[in-house]
């Protein structure tokens, strides 16, 4: 018997407010601790993690759900509000399971989270992977090997024994399989955005981060059966890209309100889910596969310097592949490398004469009438004029 | 083609300081009609050794900014770059930078700053980045990113045999010769390793002056202040790294500083409290600042800035080796990463370190709303620092060069109160 549109939606409802929850989870569990390894964003190699038996964690700050109380004497009052509530997670005690810590040197600001975590959580081994802003050398590949090779054996010490080549293979799978039906979500987004919104996009890619990637798979491999067979209505409303989330997140209140006038046909919210942007070989050595794709088969964003990837190309191609007449270009506010970027890109389109809108939120705010406005008149704009 | 430095007029370090900025400022100015190529560098991982065997004019785009902020030019340059659309929340020497820019490269100081040939930007500060991605599409010209690992954790140490040093040193090293090769394609020369030796032997010499000059200050009283002379000693460090007039200045230097300490002449007449200054300086008030500490009898006896500014080859007796010059390079270059630029993240032990070094009794943090290379995790550091070690400290806050953010009464009042918690200890003896 066929499965009727009001099931559908019961079910993608079930699966939706699941991934709302996972999403929003901050605590780690007594079950779990000790057995979670976080990271700062933007991107982490968890396939390593994921072959040391252990769960990798991103740590995407406290959204607007966190009251900050004792990071604001801890952290300059200029500093970003990705860096601060995740401070106050850990201050409060949220993170006490963490059995590890890694920052990356994405900006200054987040090479000082393992400093903060050092001082106050040295019992998580709080560390750098240091990631290189250089991808462009020969040697960009053998150096991110070494670096992972690094992290190898950390978390081989932490569980006492090898992460076998055969065990980091198992992950790869599990994660090629995570890549592709991530990038089928971003397919449906693109081609019917009525079928998918970008914020049931975001919580079924967000909630990958607090769980086992097979179950992940399994949520993301039931949701898009569901959203193949969704009934929808069809809408007119402009085809918009927005950037701007490759790090601190922007409240879902404020995707809901541009979502209200727009489709947002691609993004990089969350884009470190999905910084490899294909297959990594199964063959071979798989440590090098897993660095050889972070130099060669990987996407873009402001804290990631690539000559191979001018920004304004970038925006460009996500424009034209996913059919959008405008773009929203977001930045957190504080974070430097996006609001360099915002500016970049913002004259960029002036030059050529492409319809976009700036914004900038923190991850803290809780109040979008204003916003609202904004974007209903760069909406209206793109529908009338 | 070869700079001559013009004669001297008086041998001792502050005329020759000056007249060596002035000779660089010159330089840079006629670069281009010498047909000398310019290189756009920072202060922290520059590879200027390499440049210099290339010839390459240097210009220190930090520099020219601090130098709006001196002379009192900042605002006018900042307004410019936030007009054309840079947040407040930019880091202010960008901003400053931009404004430049937008000024057709007339600095202040007089000098036309020519557009770079090369410009480099290493990852100790990711703003280096964005500032080389800024001048890629002003200039031009595209960026050089010369990805220098730091520490990765407080205690980490990079010990040469092991196999974690051997890769950080092989990828830095990697890099240099990709750098190597866009030299020799902008310069029409080949890399010649000899100069490189001739050039690492200059820097040895005036990084072995230079860990004296600082470990002079350890004497009470002491015979500069970290934040107002130290500034002008870097200034020229930076400018003349690598070369023979470097060197001069470094033992004149020397010479009055070691004269200073053995005649008993301190910096401030009456020494009363000597302390360490964490961060970078607030230019636009850099005598200002360093006046309110100093009518209390403070002294600014060392600086983390003195070390990360001055490209970290004062951390543990640096040198390398010219018989092996490249190679040596990549070590050195690593290392001083790792021992020298990149304690931000983790400097709350060596600010203790520097403390009983210099029998300091506090630390001033300042905090710069523009830099949160230095700046991000002071206020947890100063907490670590108080609460671990029991030492009095001082937290303030304004910026860089931007003005907006300097507020004396507010200032004033905390330095002023944090000058009675040290009278207090010494008083009761606790110092």
């Amino acid at each position: 018997m066929a499965i009727t549109a009001s099931e559908i939606e019961t079910s993608l409802t079930g699966i939706l407010a699941r991934c709302h929850e996972l999403s929003l989870r901050q605590h780690i569990g007594e079950d779990e601790a000790d057995k979670v390894i976080g990271y700062f964003p933007v991107y982490f190699p968890e396939e390593i993690v994921h072959a040391a038996g252990l769960r990798p964690h991103a740590l995407y700050g406290g959204g607007n759900r966190v009251e900050v109380r004792y990071a604001d004497a801890r952290i300059g009052s200029f500093v970003c509000s990705i860096c601060r509530s995740t401070t106050e997670l850990g201050l409060n005690g949220s993170l006490n399971g963490l059995g590890g810590f890694f920052a990356q040197p994405i900006c200054d600001a987040a090479k000082h989270m393992a400093g903060i975590w050092g001082r106050n959580f040295p019992q998580q081994d709080p560390q750098i992977l240091a990631l290189p802003q250089n991808v462009n050398s020969a040697a960009s590949v053998r150096y991110v090997y070494d670096e992972y090779q690094r992290l190898r054996e950390i978390l081989a010490q932490k569980i006492g024994h090898a992460i076998t080549d055969d065990a980091l293979r198992a992950s790869l799978r599990v994660y090629n399989e995570n890549r592709r039906l991530q990038r089928a979500l971003y397919a449906l987004k693109r081609e019917d955005p009525a079928r998918l919104s970008t914020v049931e996009a975001y919580l079924l890619i967000r909630a990958g981060t607090r769980f086992r990637r097979e179950e992940h798979n399994e949520l993301l491999r039931n949701a898009l059966e569901l959203l193949a067979a969704r009934h929808i209505r069809p809408m007119d409303k402009p085809r918009v890209v927005f950037l701007g989330g490759f790090c601190e997140q922007p409240p879902l209140e404020m995707i809901e309100t541009i979502e209200d006038v727009c489709f947002v046909v691609d993004d990089d919210l969350l884009i470190g889910q999905r910084w490899i942007t294909e297959d990594v070989p199964e063959d071979g050595d798989p440590v090098w596969a897993l660095a050889e794709s972070y130099i060669q088969r990987s996407a873009a964003s402001p804290v990631q310097f690539d000559a191979r990837k001018r920004k304004e190309d970038v925006l460009m191609t996500m424009m034209r592949e996913a059919r959008a007449e405008a773009a929203i270009i977001s930045a957190a506010k504080f974070c430097e490398p996006g609001l360099d970027d915002q500016l970049a890109l913002s004259r960029w389109l002036d030059q050529e004469k492409i319809p976009y809108l700036v914004l900038e939120f923190e991850e803290k705010m809780t109040s979008f009438e204003q916003m609202a406005m904004q974007v209903e008149t760069f909406a209206e704009s793109l529908l009338f004029v | 083609m070869a700079n001559t430095a013009l004669p001297a007029a008086k041998a001792d370090a502050r005329t020759t300081g000056q007249r060596l900025v002035n000779q660089w400022l010159a330089n840079i100015h006629s670069a281009p009609e010498r047909g000398q190529p310019v290189a756009y560098i920072f202060v922290m991982g520059n590879a200027v050794e390499i440049l210099r065997t290339f010839d390459f004019e240097l210009v220190f785009p930090e520099i020219n900014s601090l130098q709006t902020g001196v002379r009192k030019a900042a605002p006018d340059f900042l307004a410019k770059a936030e007009d054309y659309g840079f947040s407040p929340d930019v880091c202010s020497y960008v901003k400053a930078d931009v404004g430049l820019m937008l000024s057709n490269m007339e600095h202040p100081s007089g000098t036309h700053i020519p557009k770079p040939d090369i410009a480099i930007a290493s990852s100790l500060c990711n703003v280096y980045i964005k500032w080389a991605e800024i001048w890629e599409r002003h200039f031009g010209v595209p960026a050089f990113v010369l990805d220098i690992p730091g520490k990765r954790f407080a205690n980490w140490q990079p010990l040469p045999g092991t196999p974690q040093y051997g890769a950080d040193k092989r990828w830095v090293e990697g890099q240099l010769c990709d750098l190597i090769e866009r030299c020799e394609h902008i310069t029409g020369k080949k890399f010649d390793p000899d100069r490189l030796a001739e050039v690492e032997s200059n820097v040895n010499e005036m990084i072995r002056l230079w860990v004296e000059i600082l470990k002079l200050n350890q004497q009470r009283p002491a015979p500069y202040n970290s934040m107002l002379d130290g500034l002008t000693y870097i200034g020229v460090l930076n400018a003349w790294r690598g070369t023979p007039e470097g060197v001069e200045y470094m033992r004149l230097l020397h010479d009055e500083v070691a004269g200073k300490v053995a005649r008993g002449e301190g910096r401030v007449q009456e020494e009363r409290f000597r302390l360490i200054f964490s961060g970078t300086p607030c230019y636009v008030n850099m005598r200002r600042m360093v006046d309110l500490f100093e009518s209390h009898g403070g002294v600014f006896a060392a600086s983390d800035y003195l070390t990360y500014a001055a490209g970290g080859l004062d951390s543990s007796g640096l040198f390398y080796d010219p018989s092996r010059p490249l190679e040596s390079l990549a070590e050195v270059t690593t290392l001083a990463s790792q021992l020298g630029l990149s304690n931000h993240f983790f400097s709350h032990q060596t600010l203790a370190q520097q403390v009983k070094e210099y029998a300091a009794d506090g630390i001033v943090y300042h905090g710069i709303k523009s830099c949160r290379t230095v700046a991000t995790s002071m206020a947890d550091n100063r907490e670590y620092v108080t609460s671990r070690y029991g030492l009095p400290t001082l937290y303030i806050e304004s910026d860089l060069i931007d003005p907006r953010y300097w507020s004396d009464a507010q200032i004033k009042n905390r330095v002023d109160a944090f000058f009675e918690v040290l009278e207090q200890r010494t008083l009761k003896g606790g110092r």
